[in-house]
């Protein structure tokens, strides 16, 4: 049983937005009584049903690596960083909902990650700014999730689900909003619930099923179109 | 009658230019905060932002008038109002203003006094200013003749507290300065040293995924096993679920420590090749033309560190007050060995406007400095208001600090106004105090940086 194939998905965002709750809610279904600095990196596993209810359904291992820190850290603490990097299969960024800064930091943490894993033929700027194009042709699927949902008042939800909903077209990324010391919002049945597997689903689909060519090649020509359309307003 | 009118003309406009300066001082604060130190957070309490850059405009002030004091700019009386209005808005912003707003925001982090915010703060306020009362005590810093509630009263206080912290970033400034710069210090690493630490980290966490993997599919099985049993819930229910597999949560616990112990294992490996990354970027660095200019600043500066602790230890041992100020004892000794005539008040006023000058400037750049690297290190979206508060309290007290201990390097004609403005302190106490105190951080310094680099290549070498 312990066999079973692995997948191996990142956790990256700003220090204090909820890494550790949410990877500890993911993997042991519970909320994480006293949260505390991550140094380093800290990594759990999630047994997850591939397929689940088909023919075809098949558990594999999510190991779940979230890393610590800050974008403005110093450049020894990068290169150690750049050490979890290696054969990446996913990424899940995480931004606080109350900090707009920490959703900022989301393009940097992103580069940070991705360019490390690059082709040598290098699709990354090396500006360190970001660029649409270059994640529509990313390969690594990507999940953007939003935390302390439930300290946003009521009136300002609109305006901070539009603010994430650009983020996330920017990415070419589902993206789920929650709080994670609450259970409910991960609920078997809900759509955030769908979302994430669904997405643990593609990234076991990318690391061990052939890419069906025309397949993906309409997904990403979808998602170029509706992007670009936003862009013009 | 003209002669008035240029008076009140000539007095405006240095208010103005006064004004303005403030202004300036304000903005510079204010783009710092935002730019610096909250550049990973949001600013939703604007009066943190004000307050901050409230102290820092008038503590710069002070800073300004002392300049203003040695070129002669505005008239005297005009300076000792600017001197006396700056100082008693810089005490009540450091003795009232900042602690009850970190009062406040200590409170409203707390969940259970959420409600009664405004009381609770003021008792947090009550008792910051009971314990500073009592730091009186000890210390013989006032003359009896003083009453009650005089202003000298406040800032031998506030004197006190930022001597002590002057003294402490000198001590530890002075000799770690060196030890940073100079070249000499470096252990030698290489990339195969850092290679074969990643590699022990990265099998590190292997070996944890590998544990947690059985951890979650026991845990799986269990939950499976009881949801087909019809599982009986409670005490009993929960022994016979555990001798029906013996292999349930006992091993369970056995490997969580396990795993717990690796996980510790795998934070010392990370903190450690982050340290051997940042000495190898260093040794890059000491190659370059920059590099090589710092190491000689190096030696330059850890030979002025000995001079100082030297100098400290004869004052204290000798009870020495020095009477006279760098820039007088320089221009006699040239004067006298060199033979070298020069008009000593002329130069006497422009070399101690350099040296204030580079005093003031330095001081302030590396306070900012610090107080950022302290804010980056500790600081979290929730405790960031309290934080920055705290660094302005110590801004502030520093700053006054520094006037008063200024007062030494600058010639006597200039000290005078300092005396005035402040009162009757016992200013060769603090001399004395501050000399103490920078003896005891810059041995303890030497102490700790010595066993932190004993103990560096002993585990560089079990490698």
């Amino acid at each position: 049983m312990a066999s079973l194939d692995r997948v191996k998905v990142l956790v990256l965002g700003d220090s204090g937005v909820g890494k550790s709750s949410l990877v500890h809610l993911l993997c042991q279904n519970q909320v994480l009584g006293n949260p505390s600095w991550t140094v380093g990196c800290s990594v759990d596993v999630r047994v997850h049903d591939y397929r689940e209810g088909t023919p075809e359904e098949k558990t594999y291992y999510i190991e779940l690596w979230d890393v610590g820190g800050s974008v403005g850290s110093a450049s020894s603490v990068k290169s150690t960083r750049a050490v979890f990097y290696n054969s990446v299969n996913g990424i899940i960024l995480v931004h606080d909902l109350t900090n707009k800064k920490s959703s900022q930091n989301l393009y940097p943490w992103s580069l940070e990650a991705l360019s490390k894993d690059s082709s040598p033929t290098g699709i990354i700027v090396s500006n360190g700014d970001y660029d649409r194009e270059q994640f529509a042709e990313n390969s690594v699927p990507l999940l953007i999730i939003g935390t302390k949902f439930d300290q946003i008042p009521e009136n300002k939800r609109n305006d901070v689900l539009t603010r994430t909903a650009f983020i996330s077209e920017d990415f070419n990324a589902e993206e789920i909003n929650l709080d994670c010391t609450n259970p409910r919002y991960l609920a078997a049945g809900s759509s955030n619930a769908v979302k994430l597997s669904r997405f643990f689903d593609k990234v076991i689909e990318k690391r061990y099923f052939t890419r069906d060519p025309s397949q993906m090649q309409s997904f990403t020509d979808r998602r170029r179109f509706n992007f670009k359309s936003l862009h013009n307003d | 009658m003209g002669v008035d009118l240029l008076h009140v003309n000539i007095s405006k406009s240095c208010v103005q230019s006064e004004g303005v300066l403030k202004v300036l001082f304000f903005g510079f604060g204010w783009l710092f905060f935002m730019r610096q130190l909250f550049k990973d957070y949001e600013v939703r309490q604007y009066v943190v932002q004000v307050v901050f850059s409230v102290t820092f405009a008038f503590s710069c002030t002070m800073f300004e008038l002392i300049i203003f004091e040695i070129l002669g700019v505005l008239s005297s009386t005009s300076r000792y109002f600017h001197w006396k209005l700056n100082l008693y808005v810089i005490l009540l912003v450091l003795i009232f203003v900042v602690p009850f707003y970190i009062g406040y925001f200590v409170v409203s982090n707390i969940r259970l006094l959420q409600r009664q915010r405004l009381l609770f703060s003021c008792v947090v306020w009550f008792t910051f200013m009971y314990f500073f009362w009592k730091l009186g005590d000890p210390f013989p810093i006032l003359s009896p003749k003083h009453g009650i509630l005089s202003i000298e009263q406040l800032i031998s206080r506030v004197g006190v507290i930022g001597v002590t912290l002057m003294a402490l970033l000198s001590g530890f400034g002075a000799v770690n300065c060196p030890y940073t710069y100079m070249s000499y210090f470096l252990r030698n690493v290489t990339d195969s040293d850092i290679l074969a630490l990643e590699r022990r980290l990265l099998q590190t966490m292997d070996m944890i995924v590998s544990k947690k993997k059985r951890i979650a599919m026991t845990r799986r099985q269990m939950y499976q096993r009881g949801e087909e049993q019809n599982k009986q819930t409670g005490f009993w229910g929960m022994i016979k679920s555990v001798t029906s597999s013996p292999s349930g949560s006992e091993n369970l616990f056995v490997i969580q420590q396990e795993v717990d112990a690796l996980e510790e294992l795998s934070r010392q490996l990370f903190l450690e090749t982050v340290d051997l990354q940042a000495t190898k970027e260093r040794i890059e660095y000491s190659k370059t033309f920059q590099g090589k200019y710092f190491n000689f600043l190096g030696y330059f500066f850890s030979i002025y560190c000995v001079w100082k602790i030297f100098m400290a230890t004869i004052n204290i041992v000798f009870d020495r007050v020095g009477k006279n100020d760098p820039v007088t004892r320089g221009i006699e000794i040239t004067v006298n060995y060199l033979g070298i005539q020069f008009d000593v008040k002329f130069w006497s006023q422009h070399i101690s406007f350099i040296l204030v000058g580079i005093i003031i400037v330095t001081s302030i750049r590396g306070l900012l400095i610090t107080l950022t690297k302290f804010f980056y290190a500790i600081s979290s979206s929730k405790s960031s208001n309290v934080i920055v508060l705290v660094l302005a309290q110590i801004m502030g007290m520093y700053f006054v600090s520094s006037v008063l201990l200024m007062r030494m390097s600058m010639p006597l004609e200039y000290r005078t106004i300092v005396t005035e403005v402040l009162g009757e302190l016992q200013f060769n106490f603090y001399h004395r105090w501050f000399d103490v105190i920078f003896l005891v951080s810059a041995l303890s310094s030497i102490l700790f940086l010595y066993l932190a680099h004993k103990q560096a290549p002993e585990k560089h070498m079990t490698l």
